[in-house]
């Protein structure tokens, strides 16, 4: 709980109309976009200036109060999952475009501006933001730079930290700071990069720059059929090996075709056991050239068919399916899970192997999809909450499938973050020594630990109570350190 | 590895400050290096590359030359094109100094393309961060922090970067332009869908490099016009090296990192223009003081790249609660200050 007097001090830092205390208010923020996982605010403040943020924070630092921002809670891994003893700062009225400047390729926002209307006000220009994340339409931007969000173009385009020039934000004691700038660098360490993905932990976001690009002049889509899920992976390796780097790269599964066919009627093949979505983009001749060579490379590699999307409806048409295979899986099942790992390719068919038998091991349905072009592997676990245990059987299943992503080399999460959902998964990722170093760093911006605690970086004690960590002869290392 | 770990644990024990150096091609960038040296030129090799995952990593004392050849072999290249300054350039050192060449402005820099980092810090602890994945959001992105740190918070032991498929054609296109409409131009070109890897202005002529497959190469040179440079190869390399005429000389060389289309900055001396617009190579003997007031004015910040008298510093100085923060960072990393002290900032 919140003490009243620290409810009582905020309304004197805002309109009666920007705190919410009482139970119907707060309500909608109980959750993100993960909302297994809920929890009532204490209060939630909606400031509109920095100014306001500042004297928040500043309240909360003084009150020892921990503080949660959270932008459009579209997030799926509950980083912006709400505590009864914590502020919920939402970040939602941050949302005017402050400074468009076609010329420089830049655009400064407030954190709350949704991703799409980035690319939006920027098209009259011919220029775009590159990271698109399937909840573009309604996520912020503030919360993808938290996130690191990525989207279907990475491989070519890069994720948020890659697209994103400055940042402003407040610290928990209200410093102020502006961390990178409109220069290609910016003196001292990289902050930039460290604020990308880092989960509301570090600062709160005030303003954002990003990088525009300029729309490709043209972009094709090639849709390919295979009869085994190998040959699939083997054709997106040729296709990497043979020079060309597209746009877009995914694959989907089986379950994944059948589901997004019933849903969109994409026209994809019913009997294959993969598809890849090949898009390549860039200038009209460079697409029609590699076009010609992606179709020979496909040919290669055994598909059993293959399409070129010929005009814009029928690429939207190819995109549609794989767009919309989320809620295409969830009409197959009361409810879904997705998983985010991302794996080397060439561990594909091993994971993919390892799932299908974990699928049989716990008696839950498996659809994938899989941004092939950068190893980011969407597991869709099928399962009906209502069912008593069939959560739980499902957050073990998911949680299996992860490690099976690190024991293959690769990572828990590719671009939903760690949050509450997978902070069991870090202990298995990283060992003390590491998950040390992270909380030396969140301590070095916020030494109290106020801001969104309790998420992305487990204690040590957390996961020596779950066994998952590597304690040699009963002796964590540094001994000499605090635990928390 | 052992030794190098064993110094740096006896080095915490007594607090002694480490050089940390390895093919020593970069002992003139930064503030002077001082303390025992810490030498990484023998923990070299390619740990792992496999072309098709797009990613390869090496220890840090391996030389960008061997990185290179490898990488060319299978048709593949470092996308942010470092400058080596010397046959002894390593991938640690390259990666330590943050250095970018000519595609910086368009493909990205050294911390882009750095997705893991095995790290020897301050206690003598090897930590693993990142991944040799692409997308990576576990934890801190703490292996693209020590991108241009200069050795300050830890030892790379070892990096993974992500590396892309080298274009098969390339042109240079020379323009005889003032460097106000260069600038401009540049500007207005990149926010183009154009295949431009490069875009300089040095002595009055506008250099633009076009990458890519052979149509789309021609088609854009019949757009852009201009006249083919025969030996643009060579004119990047020159600028990406420093060998360049402008860059020679006992004249300190300043690099001024400011927006794209900030106009021609007013400073006594000889300048040329990199990074699309957003990197000014000014050869000047004005004040420090003066050249760092004129950076920031344009909303960047200016690095005495090479000069004999570092005095007034190399960095421009950070602003209170970010040097703070700073030092914060690094005692967490290196408590005793053990790494490469005085070497970005005087105060750690």
């Amino acid at each position: 709980m919140i003490a009243a007097s620290v409810i009582r001090d905020l309304h004197t830092l805002l309109p009666a109309s920007a705190v919410l205390s009482v139970r119907e208010d707060v309500a909608p923020y109980a959750s993100d976009g993960l909302s297994a996982f809920q929890c009532q605010p204490g209060v939630v403040v909606l400031p509109e200036t920095e100014a306001q943020v500042i004297a928040i924070l500043r309240l909360c630092h003084a009150a020892g109060v921990p503080v949660i921002a959270r932008g459009a809670g579209t997030g799926l891994s509950g980083g912006a999952l709400p505590r009864e003893d914590a502020v919920l700062l939402g970040l939602a009225k941050f949302n005017r475009i402050l400074h468009l400047d076609p010329l420089a390729r830049t655009m400064r926002v407030q954190p709350g501006v949704r991703n799409l209307a980035i690319s939006e006000a920027a098209a009259p220009h011919g220029l775009y933001y590159a990271p698109d994340p399937s909840s573009q339409i309604a996520c912020s931007i503030g919360g993808n730079v938290a996130e690191n969000s990525g989207g279907v173009h990475c491989l070519k385009y890069g994720l948020t930290v890659n697209n994103v020039m400055r940042v402003r934000a407040v610290t928990i004691d209200g410093e102020v700071l502006e961390i990178g700038g409109e220069a290609l660098d910016s003196p001292g360490y990289d902050l930039l990069a460290l604020m990308h993905g880092s989960e509301g932990m570090l600062a709160v976001i005030t303003e954002v720059t990003v990088k525009l690009l300029a729309k490709p002049e043209r972009a094709q889509v090639v849709l390919a059929a295979f009869d085994r899920v190998e040959t699939a992976g083997a054709a997106v390796s040729a296709i990497i090996a043979g020079g060309i780097l597209p746009g877009g790269l995914e694959m989907m599964d089986k379950p994944a075709i059948e589901a997004a066919e019933a849903f969109v009627h994409a026209g994809y093949p019913l009997d294959a056991a993969a598809i890849l979505l090949v898009e390549v983009d860039g200038t009209n001749e460079e697409v029609s050239d590699d076009v010609l060579r992606v179709h020979d490379i496909l040919t290669a590699s055994g598909a059993t068919e293959i399409r070129t999307a010929h005009n814009e409806a029928e690429r939207l048409k190819f995109w549609a399916g794989r767009k919309n295979a989320f809620p295409a899986v969830g009409r197959l099942s009361p409810d879904y899970y997705c998983m985010d790992g991302t794996i080397p390719r060439r561990a594909l068919p091993a994971v993919l192997g390892g799932i299908a038998e974990l699928s049989v091991q716990y008696g839950l349905r498996v659809a994938n999809v899989f941004h092939a072009g950068d190893g980011n592997l969407h597991p869709l676990i099928l399962y009906d909450a209502n069912t008593p245990g069939e959560l739980e059987r499902t957050e073990a299943f998911g949680a299996k499938i992860l490690e099976l992503c690190v024991a293959q080399g690769g990572t828990i999460t590719g671009e939903h973050g760690v949050g509450v959902e997978k902070i069991d998964q870090m202990c298995v990722q990283f060992r003390p020594l590491e998950l040390q170093a992270f909380h030396a760093v969140k301590a070095a911006f916020d030494p109290q630990g106020l801001l969104n605690p309790g998420k992305a970086v487990p204690t040590l004690h957390r996961c020596a109570e779950l066994g998952a960590m590597h304690v040699h002869g009963g002796q964590l290392p540094h001994p000499e350190l605090p635990r928390f | 590895m052992q030794a190098i770990i064993d110094q740096v644990h006896a080095a915490s024990a007594d607090k002694t400050p480490l050089q940390i150096r390895s093919g020593g091609s970069k002992d003139w960038y930064g503030n002077a290096p001082s303390g025992e040296l810490l030498d990484l030129s023998s923990h070299s090799g390619i740990v792992e590359y496999e072309p098709v995952e797009l990613v390869l990593t090496a220890k840090a004392g391996t030389p960008l030359t061997e990185i290179e050849t490898l990488l060319a072999a299978h048709g593949q290249m470092l996308s942010f094109e470092p400058p080596h300054y010397g046959e002894r350039a390593t991938l640690g050192g390259t990666l330590a100094c943050g250095f970018s060449g000519p595609r910086r402005a368009f493909a990205g820099s050294a911390r882009d393309v750095l997705l893991g980092v095995q790290l020897l810090d301050g206690r003598g602890d090897v930590l693993n961060f990142g991944g040799k994945v692409i997308k990576n959001v576990a934890g801190y992105d703490v292996s693209r922090l020590m991108a241009g740190a200069l050795g300050t918070l830890g030892v790379m032991l070892q990096a993974s970067l992500k590396v892309l498929p080298r274009p098969a054609h390339a042109v240079t296109l020379q323009f005889e332009l003032d460097q106000d409409n260069a600038i401009i131009r540049m500007n207005q070109l990149a926010g183009q869908p154009l295949p431009i890897t490069a875009a300089a202005w040095i002595g009055g002529v506008m250099m633009l490099r076009l990458e890519g497959s052979e149509p789309g190469i021609h088609a854009a040179q019949a757009k852009l016009g201009g006249e083919v440079n025969p030996h643009g190869a060579a004119f990047w390399l020159a600028a990406r090296e420093q060998t360049a005429a402008l860059f020679g000389g006992d004249t300190p060389l300043w690099r001024l990192s400011v927006p794209a289309m900030t106009p021609p900055i007013t400073l006594p001396g000889k300048q040329a223009v990199t990074w699309g617009g957003a990197q000014r190579w000014l050869k000047s003997d004005a004040p420090a003081e003066q050249i760092r007031s004129a950076a920031a004015e344009a909303g960047g910040h200016a690095t005495l790249f090479r000069g004999a008298d570092k005095s007034a510093g190399v960095f421009q100085p950070l602003p209170k609660a970010m040097l703070a923060l700073h030092q914060r960072l690094k005692q967490q990393f290196d408590p005793h200050g053990i790494f490469n002290r005085g070497r970005l900032y005087a105060e750690f």
